[in-house]
């Protein structure tokens, strides 16, 4: 059974809104900061809800961000309504993207966000459903050894 | 290697100032990619990585700040708008620009000592020429 945690938040995440993309995840390294977490561990969290929250910007109409902190892990849960992936295995793939002009231009979308992500989790789930939207569910340890 | 120094070995001119003063430049990166310079990041503590881009927009910031980045150079002579150089001053990132091309910043800062932010395996094996 999972202990309950330390520390929770949420935040909304904007589809479209190129302009504050990234503020939600710096608020949570901020927040990892404050509470004395390594810094190894807040460069990984960081990073993978970096790429889910530009995930999210790119191509869903909104979404939410969880950050759950317990003693032993840090849970990250990006969950959005938008059009989602028809292939996961596919997605996965370095390099594989379907990213507009405007996104490559912004310099994003070369097809490394999700495996960007799967590099800097302990574990990494993603549940999908076309014309719904996607969940990543990422895993972090706090003794991990990914670090 | 201080700022002012990469600001004389490639003829470049300070945007951003605030930040600048205690870094210490040992690494570089040089993307237009931002996806590439969150794969390569040093821990945090580290503010010794400059990057090397023809990106001007706010998220080159934001992903420097993420990845842990001290300080950020614009080649080909491009100049950020206001915006940017506004969140760089919020997160003390430093930010200069040259008229350089990408590749002729990266070789003179390499032939000055400045080392590869994220070598191949190859190169940290020492097996590189």
């Amino acid at each position: 059974m999972q202990s309950e945690a330390l520390l929770k938040q949420k935040y909304k995440i904007r589809g479209g809104d190129f302009v504050n993309a990234g503020e939600s995840s710096l608020r949570i390294r901020n927040t990892l900061r404050e509470i004395g977490i390594d810094s190894d561990i807040i460069r990984r969290i960081a990073i993978a809800a970096y790429e889910a929250e530009m995930n999210v910007v790119m191509y869903a109409r909104r979404g939410t961000m969880h950050v759950n902190v317990y003693s032993d892990k840090i849970l990250l849960i990006v969950d959005d309504r938008g059009p989602g992936i028809e292939d996961i295995q596919t997605a996965m793939q370095p390099g594989f993207s379907t990213a507009t002009e405007e996104m490559r231009e912004m310099g994003f979308g070369a097809g490394m966000g999700l495996p960007n992500i799967k590099k800097n989790a302990d574990a990494f789930k993603i549940i999908s459903h076309v014309g719904k939207g996607t969940k990543l569910e990422i895993k972090i340890l706090l003794d991990g050894k990914n670090g | 290697m201080t700022l002012i120094q990469i600001q004389e070995l490639l003829q470049a001119a300070l945007i951003s100032e605030r930040g600048a003063s205690d870094i210490d430049i040992k690494f570089a990166k040089a993307s237009d990619l931002m996806s590439d310079v969150l794969a390569f990041s040093q821990p945090f503590s580290d503010r010794n990585t400059l990057l090397i881009t023809g990106l001007t927009n706010k998220q080159v910031v934001r992903t420097c700040e993420i990845a842990g980045v001290g300080a950020i150079i614009f080649v080909r002579g491009k100049n950020p708008s206001t915006e940017t150089i506004e969140l760089a001053q919020d997160c003390s990132i430093p930010l200069l620009t040259t008229r350089l091309k990408m590749f002729e910043a990266c070789g003179i800062l390499y032939i000055n000592g400045i080392k590869c932010a994220h070598p191949s395996e190859d190169t940290k094996n020492g097996n590189a020429v």
